[in-house]
């Protein structure tokens, strides 16, 4: 039988359907891995947005990857970016992805962003909205590369 | 308490409205924004709807008249500032009704979404009022037309006019836009939602909704 820190890692390294450079893990929605009272596996995840429209998606390939396994989807506490691994921070910015600054403290402080590619701190907003809910779409003003950047939440 | 049919109705035809920008935005950055924001709205409805029971029944098998969604969220996206009045007098109130809930697991989550939401609609009522002597027109007029149906919001959760006026009162400040004077009308033309008196542009964008379901109950994607 598989034991359970052998199911979270299979667990954790489930990629992202939306963003598949990064993992459950990476993402920090995977929160948690435990038995059943049967003996069973269940494995606890919860969306990034409300409408996360990959959570189908990654309910089918955690029982792919886990068989028999019980997918329970909560949304309390809810996720923030702050839950991203420096890991999966690290995998965003070598793909060209900015990732979210860390929301210490309780007031939520806007840092400058970054361009992927540069580096330069002369970026600026295109939209608050990208390819997915998570994501806000910038421009560098000096390398005039478009880029996407997880918005923090 | 957050009223799961009343907030998840409102939520599912924002939804739904919004969803009617796509492939018609000014520009492809908007079209993306407003399919965002739109399953934002969806996600929401889906968790409130489930707890008021079935959400699939509640959402395509109801009549116009069983929605206890509000009239400010039905009314037609008209043009681009049409909408964005439309999002900014709605998010501001459904913000603060999140954000009085923290106790609320659909609204400790929304209330993080909503505030992009409420900043999405401040930006661009801001660049729309500020902008150039059309996009002020069409502004100015959005406003006018939508404001009456803000007093339904009210009714139900009064302690939220203090905060949402301020709010939209500061945005509009911003935007060089005055609080519309609006003119005496019957009072049951701008409310009744809660109730299930609906206007007349409800039952066409139900039916749109509904129509697959209703011909093929069941039928998945």
């Amino acid at each position: 039988m598989v034991t359970l820190d052998e199911a979270r890692a299979v667990a954790a390294a489930v990629p992202d359907p939306e963003l598949p450079l990064v993992t459950l893990g990476d993402l920090g929605i995977l929160r948690d891995v435990r038995r059943r009272a049967d003996g069973g596996l269940e494995v606890v995840i919860t969306p990034t947005y409300s409408g996360c429209p990959a959570m189908d998606v990654i309910r089918d390939d955690l029982r792919r990857a886990l068989p028999g396994v019980t997918v329970t989807t909560v949304l309390a506490p809810p996720w923030t970016t702050d839950w991203i691994t420096d890991e999966g921070r690290a995998k965003l910015l070598e793909h060209g992805i900015s990732p979210p600054a860390r929301r210490t403290g309780p007031v939520p402080v806007t840092l400058g962003v970054r361009c992927p590619r540069c580096r330069s701190p002369r970026t600026r907003l295109v939209s608050g909205y990208g390819s997915t809910a998570c994501k806000a779409m910038y421009a560098c003003s000096d390398c005039l590369e478009p880029f996407d950047h997880v918005k923090e939440i | 308490m957050i009223d799961p049919l009343e907030i998840g109705d409102d939520c599912l035809v924002l939804a739904q409205r919004l969803a009617g920008w796509i492939t018609r935005a000014p520009t492809l950055e908007e079209d993306v924004a407003l399919a965002n924001l739109s399953l934002d709205l969806l996600g929401q409805a889906r968790a409130l709807l489930s707890r008021a029971g079935d959400e699939d029944r509640l959402a395509y098998l109801r009549d116009p008249a069983e929605f206890r969604n509000c009239l400010l969220v039905e009314q037609p996206n008209g043009d681009f500032a049409a909408t964005v009045v439309r999002h900014l007098l709605y998010t501001g109130f459904l913000y603060e009704l999140y954000a009085a809930h923290p106790e609320d697991e659909v609204a400790a989550k929304g209330v993080k979404e909503l505030a992009y939401h409420r900043d999405y609609a401040r930006i661009w009522a801001v660049r729309l009022g500020r902008g150039t002597e059309e996009s002020r027109r069409r502004t100015t007029a959005a406003l006018g037309a939508l404001w009456p149906y803000t007093g339904e919001l009210f009714e139900t959760e009064p302690d939220l006019r203090e905060p949402w006026d301020t709010f939209v009162g500061g945005v509009l400040r911003e935007a060089e836009l005055a609080v519309p004077r609006v003119p005496p009308a019957p009072a049951t033309r701008w409310t009744g939602g809660r109730r299930g008196r609906h206007s007349e542009h409800l039952a066409p964008l139900l039916a749109e909704l509904q129509e697959l379901h209703r011909a093929h109950e069941g039928a998945r994607w």
